[in-house]
């Protein structure tokens, strides 16, 4: 074997486990799920193998199917922007700061050491009728009895900000830290103020780690389902939640399976969307 | 058909003409084979097989009951470790079974009879050998009987406790008189918005609707009415609880002040101290609990821990434990002092006033249902 067939082949042979893993893990389920979208749910909640379209019908024309994908597109995109406002001052911050920038980071990884289940669960202790916040606020006089604060949309929104911001907060924070300084010094030295120097170098500097931590934000907040299962009220569902009740509940595996690709699809046409203006290499970079 | 039988219809057919001499010693000489290869290896494998069985259930006190009662005492009697987990929901549950090998989930602890029912629809139930497990005769008939109309006379699990789900409020905020009053109507009644619970489980939620618009749960003839009633409770409520521990908390937390609520967890949450009254409304939800054996399960093994589990002394004590009646008859076994005084215990051993679920009724109808109580409950 020549030199240069075995240097095209190097990489292959290294890449083959990952490849393996992926196609094992990845594509191949992924193959089962399209054959069961197009499957059908027997009388008793089994499957029945034939080649059918209605899943596919139901759950792009459902009226019912497209409340719940829009309103789960509403939440993440809320949810993105509160991490975007919150997450870049943070990530500015750490990446300005002298000499404690270890410890600020290691901080912002803190979170991550804990369940993200127990994380949103902490917050009914807070903001619970007889938790942290109404027991300050009935002994400081403030309010006269607790105040309902849970089990609404916007605690759906609270619980993925805070548990999405680290994810904004670093791939900002790779963003900035890699901004030459000078670069504002030479703005200021040429008669910008510190908030112009800001605006017009650092921020459009920036922004592709800001479009990288909106992307992964919005894409996980859209996929989870636990959140509103905790701090959502009785109609706080997002599009995952109906995967979940189908395959889980109703047993309907092959409308689950629909409806699960049809979410993958969405957010793949984001990811899409994104790669096509930002490319996917600041992706990589913040999550490295 | 075992082994001496399938060798006599071979013979019978040779001598009758139906094989040729050498088919016939081909094929004994073939089965003499196998069964010299198997029974060494099978054995082996057996013996090395059953090191322990699984069993799956609802958590919190009731798991505890299980390990500290029957599960430890099994272990230290037989060489058998029981590996416990838990499930959230019976749904769940199914749906880890079905996506699973055979053989890897081995007993559950499920509700209702419809589950029973709903598991034989999908070909997951076993055959009890009965005579392994004698402690059986203690069982309330009742409670044997609506399992084996439902697997043709056999049985693929034994009745372990009864409960029901009624109405649970907090004494502070709501009178015993107002309960009694509104039975089920308290769910949708307006003065209590914002502080009403409810478990987001559709059989359920159609239960107390059909209470709450004076019908006949396993008859139901105005279902709009239902859905107009789990529409109003949906309004009005705080929260879905969606397992016990949650139940628990958001009653003791006075998050909410009212909801349905499991008849045990209810007591252990008076147990604690805990202002919170329980009422069975007139047809309220009766449901019994049974230990399940799923289809791949090692049968000997798990029938010895059904036998075990049986046991009065080992019932009576996870009764004690988790506050649910056991499905042993009050006619034949002496329950102690607390069972009989745990919600929904039926000192008669008929459990004549307690209503549950009609499988057939229940599982004909779920398929609509359930999917119609997801739109209801997202607002549609």
């Amino acid at each position: 074997m020549s030199v240069e067939a075995r240097e095209r082949r190097q990489p292959w042979i290294l890449l083959s486990p990952a490849l393996t893993a992926i196609t094992l893990l990845l594509f191949i389920p992924l193959l089962f799920i399209v054959v069961y979208s197009f499957w059908l749910r027997t009388a008793v909640g089994g499957v029945e193998v034939t080649f059918s379209t209605q899943n596919w019908q139901q759950a792009l024309t459902d009226p019912f199917y497209r409340y719940i994908l829009f309103a789960t597109l509403r939440i993440a995109f809320v949810t993105t922007i509160f991490c975007a406002v919150l997450g870049y001052p943070a990530a500015y911050f750490i990446a300005r700061a002298r000499g404690n920038r270890t410890i600020l980071l290691l901080l912002l990884m803190l979170p991550f050491w804990i369940s993200y289940i127990i994380r949103t669960m902490s917050w009914i202790n807070i903001l619970g009728v007889s938790g942290a916040l109404n027991t300050v606020m009935l002994s400081l006089g403030i309010v006269d009895e607790p105040v309902q604060m849970l089990y609404n949309e916007a605690t759906v929104i609270l619980g993925l900000v805070h548990f999405l911001l680290p994810f904004m907060v670093l791939n900002v924070y790779v963003s900035v830290e890699g901004i030459d300084r000078s670069l504002e010094d030479a703005a200021c030295s040429l008669g910008a103020t510190r908030f112009q120097a800001f605006r017009e170098v650092t921020l459009p500097l920036s922004l592709p780690g800001l479009a990288a931590g909106g992307l992964l934000c919005f894409v996980l907040a859209a996929g989870t389902y636990i959140t509103p299962l905790i701090l959502g009220g009785p109609r706080d569902a997002m599009f995952a939640n109906l995967v979940f009740e189908a395959i889980i509940t109703q047993l309907n595996w092959p409308m689950g399976s629909a409806l699960s690709l049809l979410l993958l699809l969405v957010l793949g046409a984001v990811v899409a969307v994104y790669n096509h203006f930002m490319g996917m290499s600041q992706l990589s970079r913040g999550l490295a | 058909m075992d082994t001496t039988r399938r060798y006599e219809r071979l013979r019978e057919r040779y001598l009758n003409g139906g094989l040729e001499r050498r088919q016939f010693l081909g094929l004994i000489g073939a089965a003499g084979l196998a069964s010299g290869l198997h029974t060494p290896f099978a054995r082996l494998a057996r013996a090395q097989d059953v090191t322990q069985v699984r069993f799956d259930g609802w958590g919190g006190v009731v798991s505890e009951a299980f390990r500290q009662h029957a599960f430890d005492p099994y272990t230290e009697a037989t060489g058998i470790t029981v590996v416990d987990g838990t499930f959230g929901g019976a749904d769940e549950y199914l749906a880890n079974v079905r996506a699973s090998q055979p053989g890897a989930f081995n007993i559950a602890h499920l509700s209702g009879v419809f589950d029973y029912a709903r598991w034989h629809n999908l070909e997951l139930t076993t055959e009890l050998n009965e005579d392994n497990i004698p402690n059986m005769e203690f069982l309330i008939p009742k409670l044997v009987n609506v399992f084996r109309e439902i697997t043709d006379g056999t049985l693929s699990a034994v009745p372990y406790n009864y409960g029901t789900t009624g109405l649970a409020y907090n004494r502070a905020h709501i009178s015993d008189e107002e309960m009694r009053e509104k039975g089920a109507r308290i769910l949708i009644d307006d003065a209590y918005a914002g502080k009403i619970g409810g478990w987001g489980e559709w059989r359920t939620r159609i239960w107390m609707a059909a209470l709450a618009t004076d019908q006949d749960p396993n008859d139901i003839q105005d279902m709009e009415a239902v859905w107009d009633a789990i529409r109003q409770h949906r309004d009005l409520a705080l929260k879905y609880w969606g397992s016990g521990a949650e139940l628990m908390s958001l009653l003791a937390e006075e998050e909410i002040y009212v909801t349905e609520g499991w008849s045990g967890r209810i007591y252990a949450l008076q147990e604690q101290g805990h202002d919170i009254g329980y009422y069975d409304p007139p047809n309220g939800f009766g449901w019994q609990e049974c230990l399940f054996v799923i289809k791949g399960s090692p049968m000997e093994a798990c029938e010895e821990l059904l036998n075990f589990m049986l046991a009065p002394e080992t019932s009576i004590a996870v009764a004690e434990g988790q506050n649910y009646p056991p499905a042993l008859d009050p006619q034949k076994v002496d329950l102690g002092e607390k069972i009989p005084t745990l919600p929904a215990f039926d000192p008669s051993g008929t459990l004549d006033g307690l209503t549950f679920a009609q499988p057939a009724y229940w599982n004909g109808n779920e398929q609509e249902w359930s999917e119609t109580f997801s739109r209801v409950q997202r607002g549609f």
